[in-house]
């Protein structure tokens, strides 16, 4: 079933892991993000499974063959870089032909093949330009069109949308996700932006220090973080490390609901900023309101506690709640914590 | 007030102009109108305008075949200063910056070594009781001694090894401006490692090989001291005929005719050269 398979991926620099025993299964067709911080690893892995990295060890199986050994220009993978990486001397229809002269396609095929790949990224009128007479949003939709011509079995994505401005980034992502389901093709995507590997991807490989923090479907990773990591770097969260004996967990001297009884001993006890409400009564923890800001669709408060600063946000609808300097009480619902057990720290 | 802002760069540029007109546009003036006086037989110059020494130059065929040879030579030292240079600047920006720094100064080093000196080191080398024939001599290559010093070839090669080190330094900086993406890129599509260089590489470093190629075309059609040396006075450059001119003839006239012809042209191809070039590449200019 899986198409791109990746097992026991490890590269090596010097003594440092860049990537430490990486195993992943792709699916046909899937859209998969390799997510994380700089220097986790997912541009190398991206790098190997393009073939411009030999792994230390580990396979690459691409439908069944084994690609490991196999050269770059021989395995046929379609890339967009980070610079989109265009060839400046030549035409928009001649870059995106290039792949197709290597494979020693007559000129009418090419010439009918390129007109489609054009039409595909909407940039018919452009084919004559040079690079440098293009926008980078165009820029990039030419990346994507040299890439996708070639018919490629797996398209790679290195941080495709790094170099555009923030609208535009929006743009392209709808634009790209319509144009992976269209096409139809498997597509592993490298970002460190976690709000573009929400958009786009059907699973998020959460990465780092070379290792898999947690894979899953995006909304099963936004709401069942396995960990402080993954909490935090996908969205905001408040981690609190407490002690999960019965029904509650104890964090100091405060008592929080537990959404899972059957855990119990050292946790770390997540609750997302828009879960956490205020009230008058019957408050989980109170504190003080040291920051409130306004962020157009809702609000973000920073509340000094006992625990240190908790985030709260709430929908922008009316009056903000509370003001700077507000002492206020915190509460949530029990099944809107998540806990897990601790993370070993080294 | 404005008047004499606005004209306050110019004031500011005087030293330099001044400089160079009298170190530059000056002596190129002196030697145009000299080349206009006839000569006098016994070695002086006469009264009046003329255009005679161009004549002389237009007609004789001994000079076409000078400026033949050394017209061609240049452009030889430059095809093959570029057909080393490039891929010698290609493997200096793939090594580590240690390597890198080694390699360079031996790059350079011929830049480093007083022309004369050099010059005559290869002659130690190319002679017929030389280093090189006696090595080929010893191991039985061949049966008697090749001739190289006096000779074209002899020459070229002592040109290449002075001016190569221009066209890698020019192709070296083209070179830094390259994505390496776009290398990987061509790979990804298929492309096979001569075919990447071929048609990836090299188009990008054009205006690297363009200057460099400027500027090893100039300094060869103009080269005195290697020609001389290893020349001899038999296999003749314009520059050494400029300077038997003026030394051995004392036709000053002549000479200067011909230094101003040899101009000409330098100026000419480079000129040309760098439109055609410029035009083909036009985008990796921009």
């Amino acid at each position: 079933m899986s198409f791109l398979k990746l097992q026991g991926l490890v590269k090596r620099y010097g003594n440092a892991n860049a990537v430490a025993e990486f195993s992943l299964s792709v699916n046909k067709g899937e859209f998969v993000c390799l997510l994380g911080p700089s220097g986790c690893g997912k541009t190398t892995t991206l790098q190997m499974v393009a073939g411009f990295v030999q792994p230390t060890s580990g396979q690459i199986l691409l439908d069944g063959k084994d690609i490991t050994g196999i050269k770059p220009d021989k395995r046929g993978l379609g890339i967009v870089f980070q610079s989109y990486a265009l060839f400046p001397h030549m035409t928009v229809s001649d870059n995106i032909a290039f792949g197709l002269e290597m494979r020693g396609i007559a000129v009418s095929e090419r010439r009918q093949r390129v007109g489609e790949a054009l039409e595909l990224v909407h940039l018919g009128p452009m084919a004559a330009r040079f690079p440098s007479e293009l926008s980078g949003g165009q820029r990039q939709r030419v990346a994507m069109a040299r890439a996708l011509v070639i018919k490629p079995p797996v398209l790679l994505l290195d941080e495709p949308m790094g170099a555009l401005d923030a609208k535009l980034r929006e743009e392209m992502q709808i634009e790209l996700r319509a144009l992976q389901r269209r096409v139809g093709i498997t597509t592993l995507m490298v970002t460190h932006d976690q709000a573009e590997a929400m958009t786009l991807a059907d699973r998020v490989v959460l990465m780092n220090k070379g290792q898999i923090e947690q894979v899953g479907r995006p909304f099963d990773m936004y709401e069942r973080p396995n960990g402080r990591f993954s909490s935090t770097f996908l969205g905001k969260a408040n981690v609190f490390e407490g002690t999960a004996v019965g029904g509650s967990v104890k964090v100091n001297d405060y008592c929080f609901p537990c959404p899972e009884p059957a855990i119990t001993g050292e946790v770390d006890y997540i609750v997302r900023p828009e879960k956490m409400e205020f009230t008058d009564d019957g408050a989980l923890i109170r504190g003080t309101v040291s920051a409130r800001v306004f962020l157009g669709n809702h609000w973000l408060f920073q509340i000094d506690t006992k625990l240190g600063t908790l985030q709260l946000t709430h929908a922008n609808n009316g009056l903000p709640k509370a003001a700077e300097g507000d002492d206020v009480g915190v509460t949530w619902a029990a099944a809107d914590a998540h806990i897990v057990p601790r993370e070993v720290t080294l | 007030m404005t008047n004499v802002r606005n004209l306050l760069p110019y004031w500011l540029t005087a030293p330099g102009i001044l400089v160079m007109l009298a170190f530059v546009a000056l002596p190129l003036v002196l030697t145009l109108s000299l080349s206009m006086y006839p000569f006098l037989p016994g070695g002086g110059v006469g009264d009046g305008l003329t255009l005679a020494n161009y004549a002389d130059i237009a007609r004789d065929d001994y000079f076409h075949a000078i400026f033949a040879r050394t017209f061609g030579m240049a452009f030889l030292v430059t095809a093959i200063c570029i057909a080393i240079g490039v891929p010698e600047a290609y493997v200096l920006s793939r090594l580590s910056s240690r390597w890198r720094a080694v390699s360079m100064v031996i790059v350079l080093g011929p830049l480093l070594i007083s022309v004369v000196v050099r010059t005559l080191g290869w002659a130690v080398l190319l002679g017929n009781e030389g280093v090189i024939n006696k090595i080929l001599l010893s191991i039985g290559v061949v049966s008697e001694p090749i001739k190289m010093m006096y000779t074209f070839t002899g020459v070229v090669v002592a040109l290449v090894h002075v001016l190569v080190p221009f066209m890698v330094l020019a192709v070296w900086t083209s070179l830094q401006k390259l994505d390496r993406a776009t290398e990987q890129a061509a790979a990804s599509l298929g492309a096979s490692l001569p075919t990447v260089l071929r048609r990836i590489v090299f188009p990008q470093v054009i205006p690297g090989v363009l200057s460099g190629g400027l500027i090893v075309f100039a300094l060869a059609a103009s080269a005195f001291a290697t020609p001389a040396i290893i020349g001899g006075r038999r296999l003749k450059v314009v520059p050494t005929t400029i300077y038997d001119e003026f030394l051995g003839n004392l036709n000053w006239p002549l000479g200067a005719a011909l230094a101003v012809v040899l101009v000409i042209i330098v100026l000419a191809v480079s000129l040309g050269m760098n439109r055609l070039i410029e035009r083909q590449y036009k985008q990796v200019f921009s």
